[in-house]
């Protein structure tokens, strides 16, 4: 049913929809309207779950952790640094082979303090084996944590996935968003069965130590797992289009992009500013077109290289800097077109939530056509 | 050996892992000066050191790591450590 909410209620209304068995959290700005809302329902018995309370994010994803390990499915929802204090629980999960799904509400990290939107928070975690989905607006978001659970439990992939989403710009936005009804969910999702699972009467142990002998095959199979979950996101998003009519089965989405000379690149929120501004700028008669990614791990580099083939430049628009590098998807896009010939360039845009206006991606497409980039985007002057 | 998924395991691991492939000094017990005190056996941090039927002390090598405890601390010095070749 078409609703008009806020992105917070539609992502904690999707993720009750999946029927969590566990859910915990701790509250963060912008992800607090999710976890109220989970916590309201857990009281109010319309969410059949327990809604564990704990005093840190490290506890609330451990408890995540335990409860997928005894299993049980499990659902948090964190930001910036609390998902820096989940770190190594992140990874253990992974390790773990422990599904579950986890709603990032980006937001910038510390120091100095923001609270504001930019990626770095879940790109710092993108060699943490997590699935990571990228959602340009509310619908994407809430639609991504279905087809999250189903990609994540499934046998071949064991592994745990994050859907990101812009803090304030999408967690406090009102939009329209198109909810299914439970019983259309539990069509598409099914019951989580694990693939092991702690028992008192059958004891097992996860994690266990691995020496020299054995550590790197254990994480060639990790990585052999997030590779197969390509397979299993397709599908699962097929299936999706067939029950809900709403097509996330692609790892990127092309805009504009037939004829483009000038293709944008971009992740997330940013990507509807860019298809306003290339609108504008296609009916001034330049050839742009956007490269949106909705799926960052695992990186869909042929995919990328395929969408970007008959571009004459690449103007990668990154919200996260790899300090002394430069920006996460930009260093991916260069890796994917290496031996093309096609430069890409740089832009570090919208840092703590800066904002990035339609002639700002004007600007950066200039730029580009100048061969200018590699660059943090409109810094202020005099002080930088 | 097929890895488990998630490196699970399940109780007994320990019996299974054969730990002795660590080693790098072994210790060879003599039986010339030992007087089956059975402090070795102690003082074996992997419990590994056993009275055998004349009550003499003799280590399994499957778990022993060498560590050197027990001749360290035979009272006779009848447990010399030597290299081990592999």
């Amino acid at each position: 049913m078409m609703r008009f909410i806020e992105g917070s209620i539609a992502v904690a209304e999707a993720a009750a929809l999946c029927r969590p068995d566990v859910v915990s959290a701790y509250p963060i700005t912008p992800q607090t309207h999710i976890v109220e809302a989970l916590a309201e329902m857990a009281a109010n018995c319309t969410l059949d779950a327990e809604y564990i309370t704990v005093e840190s994010e490290f506890s609330a994803l451990s408890a995540c952790l335990g409860a997928v390990a005894a299993g049980s499915r499990a659902y948090s929802a964190t930001t910036s640094q609390g998902l820096f204090l989940m770190f190594e629980v992140c990874f253990n999960l992974a390790g773990m082979r422990l599904p579950m799904v986890m709603t990032v509400a980006n937001r910038a990290v510390s120091a100095p303090i923001s609270i504001w939107n930019d990626q770095q928070d879940s790109i710092s975690l993108r060699d943490s084996g997590w699935i990571q989905f990228y959602a340009e607006d509310n619908q994407e978001a809430a639609d991504l944590h279905y087809l999250a659970y189903k990609v994540a439990e499934d046998h071949q992939v064991l592994l745990p996935a994050m859907v990101c989403f812009d803090g304030f710009i999408l967690t406090h936005t009102y939009e329209p968003v198109d909810m299914p009804t439970q019983e259309q969910v539990d069509s598409y999702l099914p019951k989580f069965v694990p693939h092991e699972k702690l028992d008192a009467q059958d004891p097992i142990s996860f994690g266990m130590l691995a020496t020299p002998d054995y550590y790197m095959e254990f994480r060639y199979a990790n990585d052999q797992a997030i590779q197969r979950s390509k397979e299993k996101i397709r599908e699962a998003g097929k299936e999706f289009l067939a029950k809900f009519g709403r097509d996330y089965s692609a790892f990127v989405e092309g805009y504009r992009l037939e004829d483009a000379e000038t293709v944008l690149v971009a992740l997330g929120s940013l990507c509807g500013t860019v298809k306003e501004a290339i609108d504008e700028m296609r009916a001034a008669g330049k050839k742009v077109g956007l490269l949106k990614i909705r799926v960052y791990r695992p990186f869909p580099g042929v995919e990328v290289a395929a969408a970007l083939k008959g571009a004459k430049r690449i103007a990668v628009l990154d919200k996260n800097i790899s300090l002394g590098s430069k920006g996460a998807v930009a260093l991916e896009v260069k890796d994917a077109l290496y031996g093309s010939g096609i430069p890409v360039l740089d832009y570090i845009v919208g840092l703590g939530g800066r904002d990035i206006r339609k002639r700002d991606i004007a600007r950066i497409v200039e730029l580009t056509e100048k061969g200018e980039g590699d660059l943090f985007y409109g810094l202020r002057e005099g002080v930088a | 050996m097929a890895l488990s998924v998630g490196c699970t395991a399940r109780p007994g691991k320990s019996r299974a892992n054969k730990t002795g492939a660590w080693r790098v000094f072994k210790p060879v017990f003599r039986h010339d000066k030992c007087t089956k005190c059975g402090i070795c056996s102690l003082v074996c941090p992997e419990g590994c050191i056993l009275e055998q039927e004349d009550e003499f002390m003799i280590p399994d090598y499957d778990y022993c790591k060498g560590c050197g405890l027990c001749a360290a601390e035979c009272p006779a010095e009848d447990i010399e450590m030597t290299k081990e070749e592999k």
